[in-house]
């Protein structure tokens, strides 16, 4: 694997994670996660997606003129999105009830198109699938931490195994109901994007508005 | 009529898309950043909502449900696995012409929506409202309603948020907090505002 591709693979997962830098593919990412089992199912589901689009489109992109070009793409994304629903509800029928409509909702996950404008409409089918890998791996890393804490501090167990003994069942652990609900999820995701850019001062905003010296106690 | 009243209360505060269901988040990050845009934002998506959620109501109940087609005489097809592709091309369709319309009818409110009408297909909030009609089984009166409340329920959230934002720029925030994740973290407490509502019923 030469540096490029490792470099088209691997950039996604930190350094240019899509939910937490390109704030695209929220909404999944946040109302999916209350259990582990889900979040990977959903994570399963969208890097299919994302990868064989990726890879479709850019077989067609030099004979699409570019006026029509987004009802093109959303006829694939909607009809690979169509394939794995009925593989989810054929195989894996009880977490796909509970993914309800998100997993419909995969169309309009904006990583997916975000990827077939900005990456695939330009590369050969070969890097545009890898880069489709890529991107949905950045986004399952999400979804799988958010989707571990949730289920662990607010349920006690992961993928339905119990860890902390919950004091319901005759153990210690006081469950968190708020994790269950969905303002956890906001706070989780805000709370990563905080460590990751603690992490790597790069990805920093810039205030809008800078406090003037004078008032900054902080820093005097 | 009570009926209807209890679903409009019930799709604005307690089902709702933006803050309870996460619809249309990226669009509610990413836009609400003034009072106005927000707002301007928030209008376009009750209108289209209004419009297309009834829409797909229609040929959900008329084409594609099982045994829809009986008045053509085919009582035993069931195209139901074509729902996702139908939906999202009549959203764009809609979206097309309703641009066309008020380009040409209201040049004004054209003006006003601008460049959030086309983004609108893209935006989940609206996907996610057919498809929530279609899982609950809703005839075309409740499915007018349940388009017009959801589409308000996201307008307040986008517009409260962007009121928050607009002071929390002269807050002090911690530097790896800035920006995306202090949004994050607001949108959460609305959120937990919002459950307050959860269990009214009319």
């Amino acid at each position: 694997m030469d540096a490029d591709t490792k470099k088209v693979v691997f950039d996604p997962l930190v350094d240019n994670n899509p939910i937490t830098l390109q704030i695209l593919g929220i909404c999944s990412a946040l109302a999916v996660t209350t259990t582990l089992a889900a979040s990977l199912l959903m994570c399963v589901a969208l890097t299919t997606v994302v990868a064989f689009s990726n890879a479709s489109i850019s077989m067609i992109r030099n004979h699409v003129p570019s006026s029509i070009r987004i009802i093109v793409q959303m006829t694939i994304i909607a009809s690979l999105v169509i394939v794995v629903d009925q593989l989810l509800k054929a195989f894996a029928y009880d977490i796909a009830k509970t993914l309800s409509v998100f997993v419909g909702l995969i169309i309009t996950n904006c990583i997916v198109l975000g990827r077939a404008e900005a990456f695939a409409m330009k590369n050969p089918p070969g890097i545009s699938f890898l880069d489709g890998l890529g991107n949905g791996l950045g986004y399952s890393i999400v979804l799988i931490v958010v989707g571990a804490t949730r289920e662990l501090f607010g349920s006690g167990s992961l993928l339905g195994y119990t860890i902390l003994p919950s004091v319901t069942e005759g153990g210690w652990y006081y469950t968190n109901g708020m994790m269950l609900l969905p303002p956890s999820a906001f706070f989780i995701i805000g709370l990563m994007i905080w460590g990751i850019r603690s992490w790597k001062p790069a990805q920093v905003e810039k205030p809008d508005y800078q406090i003037s010296a004078a008032h900054n106690t902080e820093s005097a | 009529m009570e009926v209807y009243l209890s679903l409009l209360v019930k799709s604005i505060f307690v089902e709702n898309l933006a803050l309870s269901f996460f619809l249309g988040m990226c669009t509610f990050l990413a836009v609400s950043k003034q009072i106005g845009t927000a707002m301007g934002l928030g209008a376009a998506v009750v209108l289209v909502q209004a419009i297309t959620v009834p829409a797909n109501n229609l040929i959900y109940q008329y084409l594609l449900r099982d045994g829809a087609l009986a008045w053509m005489g085919l009582p035993d097809v069931d195209l139901s696995f074509l729902g996702l592709i139908c939906y999202i091309g009549v959203i764009a369709a809609l979206v097309q012409i309703l641009e066309m319309a008020l380009d040409k009818y209201f040049p004004a409110l054209y003006n006003a929506l601008g460049v959030f009408l086309p983004l609108i297909t893209v935006n989940c909030a609206i996907l996610g409202g057919s498809l929530f009609m279609v899982e609950r089984d809703y005839d075309f009166g409740e499915s007018v309603v349940y388009g017009i409340g959801g589409g308000l329920g996201w307008a307040l959230a986008i517009t409260a948020l962007a009121g928050i934002r607009e002071k929390l720029k002269y807050s002090d925030v911690p530097e790896g907090l800035q920006g995306l994740g202090i949004t994050f973290i607001t949108a959460g407490l609305m959120s937990l505002g919002f459950m307050a509502f959860s269990g009214i019923q009319l």
